[in-house]
């Protein structure tokens, strides 16, 4: 075991630990927020809308998520390379780095999966509740702000609590595309110093501490959430 | 188009199709080692020994906390290393070459295995005491137990995790076309490098992983309806 290149590739690893949280924060936040439409199209929706929320479900859900972060990088890229007016327009810059592309991909498999677990929790609030609020004069949009997403997020946290680990051990993904994130860092040190084991049982070690760190947080929010258990 | 998916070259259909079948292969087979592995994980966590339970815990929490890709990486290429290691302190010649195949079904049976290790645990503690005891004051050897009371007890509880699990390393066996196995995903991205048809063959990969899954989980609804026969539904 040798560990002498750590203060030399340090300041690499810190960069690459920090594009890890942003790609976890941005796709995390993105996703949780185009989740509660996808949950409520199914539960709300009407047919048509709820039918196009299941086949968009079905399918990021179906499939691998290193076929989709290729499908966008690789795919959606290709394409758009071959328009002129992207591939000189003044966005290129940001269109052929690897993050905007990893964090579109993980934030439509967030909204998927998280989307799922929300109808689940849209639907275990009790008919009563809604009614109740009903019965009070409140209409849908409020019924909804107020009572229904509330409730069913309280519902769904220990469940999402789980998701925000499962994007956090999704993320080195990334590094396929290109990105320079902490396990793309650790690519970059085990190329460079041709160890084998070393920096990956590092990053190993980092990611397990943030998982711990998540799953702390989501513990600490539930406490905060106030809920009243039993009858 | 749809010619580039002709099943002799130059289309890449037939090629598509054996990854395809790899993938099966690959995913069916690290599926029985990830079952074995988690009745042995959830034995030992059961087992009243705080070793065994212990060593139990670090396996399923140490696994289920590293990113999927970390592991896979780091246990194919220090997997192939340690056999090697271990043939050589054995007294064999060394060089051992280990296939890529069977390192990477190995390294998603390891995976999947520490899942599966808390799906049985849970529903052997879901399983009620006295069923139990009633077959233990009924004389039964404790193999026979396991065949007649435990797992089909067990089973109907534990399917749907099964199911989930399985899902989740189909899913899964695309990481191992980062260490160069010519899985479906491999294959795809081979197609797509060579007629730089990117996004279409990507699709192509996606759809075919959509069937398997599809069709998977029609299989575990006859399995479930199967299992969960005189059952009153909940």
């Amino acid at each position: 075991m040798d560990f002498d290149w750590l203060p030399r590739y340090w300041p690499l690893l810190v960069e690459g630990f920090w594009r890890t949280l942003w790609l976890v924060a941005l796709s995390g936040v993105f996703g949780f927020l185009l989740a509660i439409p996808v949950a409520l199209a199914q539960v709300a929706g009407g047919r048509i809308l709820a039918g196009l929320s299941r086949a968009f479900t079905t399918t990021i859900r179906g499939t691998p998520l290193l076929v989709q972060l290729y499908l966008v990088y690789y795919g959606l890229g290709s394409l758009m390379a071959d328009i002129p007016a992207i591939r000189y327009g003044p966005l290129w810059p940001y269109l052929r780095d690897g993050f905007w592309y990893a964090t579109f991909a993980f934030t439509i498999s967030v909204a998927a999966y998280q989307g799922e677990i929300i109808r689940g929790g849209l639907l275990a609030v009790p008919r009563g509740e809604i009614e109740a609020a009903r019965a009070f004069g409140m209409r849908r949009s409020r019924i909804l702000r107020r009572i229904w997403l509330p409730r069913a997020l309280q519902v769904s946290l220990p469940a999402l609590s789980g998701e925000a680990i499962l994007l956090l051990k999704s993320t080195p993904l990334a590094a396929t595309v290109t990105v320079i994130d902490l396990f793309g860092a650790a690519n970059v040190v085990r190329s460079e110093t041709f160890l084998t084991y070393e920096p990956l049982l590092f990053v190993a070690a980092v990611y397990v501490l943030c998982a711990f760190v998540i799953a702390v947080a989501f513990r600490l929010i539930e406490r905060r959430v106030p809920s009243r258990r039993g009858l | 188009m749809l010619d580039l998916l002709q099943l002799t070259p130059p289309g890449w259909g037939g090629a598509l199709l054996r990854g395809a079948l790899l993938t099966l292969q690959i995913a069916l087979l690290s599926y029985a080692i990830g079952l074995a592995l988690g009745l042995l994980g959830a034995a030992a966590k059961l087992s009243g020994s705080p070793v065994l339970a212990g060593a139990g815990e670090v396996y399923t929490t140490l696994v289920r906390a590293v990113p999927e890709l970390l592991l896979i990486i780091l246990l194919f290429y220090g997997g192939s290393t340690m056999l090697e290691m271990a043939l050589i302190a054995l007294g064999f010649p060394g060089a051992v070459q280990v296939s890529g195949f069977a390192a990477a079904i190995a390294v998603l049976g390891v995976v999947q295995g520490a899942y599966q290790t808390e799906v049985i645990r849970g529903a052997i503690e879901a399983i009620p005491v006295g069923q139990i005891e009633a077959a233990r004051a009924f004389g039964m050897s404790p193999s026979l137990r396991l065949r007649r009371i435990v797992i089909p007890a067990l089973l109907p509880i534990a399917l749907p995790g099964f199911a989930n699990l399985w899902l989740i390393l189909l899913k899964d066996t695309a990481l191992i076309s980062i260490v160069g196995i010519s899985e479906l995903l491999y294959v795809g991205k081979q197609a797509a490098g060579a007629t730089r048809h990117y996004f279409f063959f990507y699709c192509v990969v996606g759809a075919i992983y959509l069937a398997m899954t599809l069709v998977s989980n029609g299989a575990f609804r006859l399995i479930e309806r199967r299992v969960r026969r005189g059952i009153p539904a909940a």
